[in-house]
């Protein structure tokens, strides 16, 4: 007993050693861009954004309470270089009929340094979000996505989420007709919690037509570790121009495993305007299937085939709160199940501090 | 499988006759509207709004306000994130902050 109360203790002090890591970080980052960014001029302020919110999930018949906060700090330290960091803190509750188990997470989601070496090219240095596919940089924060889960494939690619080392990227052309961009990237390994990396590299590139608003791009990345498995992925995103109708796909490819998702959404912006009761609302759906030729427990997906349908409906209120419901069936060789999800979001925006 | 199909088939129909009514919509506006076009000239597009709206909103929709403060740092940050030419990102600072 006095063992098991000793080993409770000390769990207890190491997940609030890795919750201090964690606040110690964002600590330093807040600290060293407030500290060292003379270059605080009129419009060039450091911020603070992020979402909190509230998310209830049911899957398969077990509920989750996840209340969840993901601050963003970005302060410009010179005209050309800028720090910028986000985390992402949740405490889980599970219901168990006499109370609720709980569990706690904290991660630095990404701490970057941005030097803007030239128009064309922004040089980044640190712990960087993986820009493999889209999802993970452009639509994963809780204020974005449109689902409470992530796409099936996500982790194809993107190892850990996160890549530790330098990042090359940049526009390459834009003009009225045409505008291509690139990422190109080398990351570390890293066993450290809170910068936990795999060795890789890779790059993306995107070409975007603005008159129909259509992107496609393409993205490969190569794990240099382990499996050294290949990543290959494309996308395409249609937003048509007058309409509120948006779709986002994405297919990725890895030695033992392939797949794809897309998702369509409607603001029905048409009728009243976006500030209509029936305007705000949001109709969302997103299919995903993945596809297994063979076992592998790296590669972070499903054992089993998967296939699975999310119907949502999003609700714009006031003030950059959102609520998201959605319901997904998916189906699998492991067992076919329902989600049911909820969730209120409150994205913030403001400066670091108050100025006249 | 089959019940895959059927969504796939249904979500294709609903997509084709959003965009296709959007389109006809937009269409007849603009046909209405193209006498007053011949007489009036239509004012030039402002090019950070049209940088705004083909970068920024591809992922998400804008907030619903923020300080002028933090203009040029919200800039900054899309510059990274979204991949955007010095020129464009000053484009949009100016749409912000006429």
């Amino acid at each position: 007993m006095a063992l098991f109360v000793k080993t409770l203790k000390l769990y207890q002090l190491r997940s609030r050693q890795k919750r201090g890591v964690c606040v110690r970080w964002l600590h330093i980052a807040l600290a060293a861009s407030l500290l060292f960014s003379p270059l605080v001029y009129a419009q060039n302020t450091p911020l603070i954004s992020g979402g909190v919110g509230f998310f209830t999930s049911t899957n398969g018949g077990n509920t989750t309470y996840i209340p969840a906060i993901s601050p963003l700090i970005q302060a410009p330290i010179t005209k050309r270089l800028q720090v910028e960091s986000r985390a992402y803190l949740l405490d889980a509750f599970f219901p168990n009929g006499k109370g609720y188990d709980t569990s706690h997470f904290v991660a630095l989601t990404y701490l970057q340094a941005s030097y803007f070496a030239n128009p064309h090219v922004t040089v980044v240095g640190g712990l960087f979000l993986s820009p493999f596919g889209t999802y993970t940089e452009r639509l994963s924060p809780i204020w974005i996505s449109n689902f409470q889960d992530a796409p099936l494939i996500v982790p194809i690619g993107t190892g850990t989420g996160a890549g530790l080392g330098g990042m090359l990227r940049g526009n390459a052309y834009s003009n009225g007709k045409v505008s291509i961009d690139y990422t190109a990237y080398f990351s570390a390994r890293s066993a450290n919690q809170q910068f936990n990396a795999s060795r890789s590299t890779g790059f993306r590139v995107n070409a975007y037509l603005p008159k129909p608003r259509l992107e496609m791009g393409v993205s490969y990345g190569r794990l240099l570790q382990g499996t050294n498995a290949n990543a290959v992925g494309f996308h395409v995103w249609w937003l048509p121009p007058n309409t509120a109708f948006k779709m986002r796909s994405e297919y990725a490819h890895t030695t033992h495993v392939q797949g794809y998702w897309f998702e369509t959404d409607y603001r029905l912006s048409r009728f009243g305007g976006t500030e209509s009761i029936v305007g705000r609302l949001e109709p969302v759906f997103r299919m995903q299937q993945t596809f297994r030729n063979a076992p592998d427990a790296t590669d972070g997906l499903s054992a089993q085939n998967t296939q699975r349908a999310d119907f949502g409906l999003d609700y714009y209120l006031p003030h950059n709160v959102r609520i998201n419901t959605s319901y997904s069936r998916q189906f699998s060789a492991s067992g076919n199940r329902n989600i049911w999800q909820t969730g209120i979001v409150y994205r913030f925006l403001f400066p670091a501090w108050r100025g006249k | 499988m089959k019940i895959f199909k059927w969504i796939l088939l249904w979500q294709i129909l609903v997509a084709s006759f959003v965009v296709l009514a959007q389109s006809s919509t937009t269409s007849a506006t603009q046909t209405s509207r193209s006498q007053k076009q011949q007489v009036q000239k239509q004012p030039p597009v402002n090019d950070g709004e049209r940088i705004f709206t083909q970068n920024c909103s591809r992922c998400h929709n804008a907030p619903d306000g923020f300080s002028p403060r933090i203009a040029g740092s919200v800039v900054r940050h899309m510059r990274v994130r979204a991949n955007l030419s010095e020129k464009d990102a000053q484009a949009v600072l100016r749409f912000f902050n006429p």
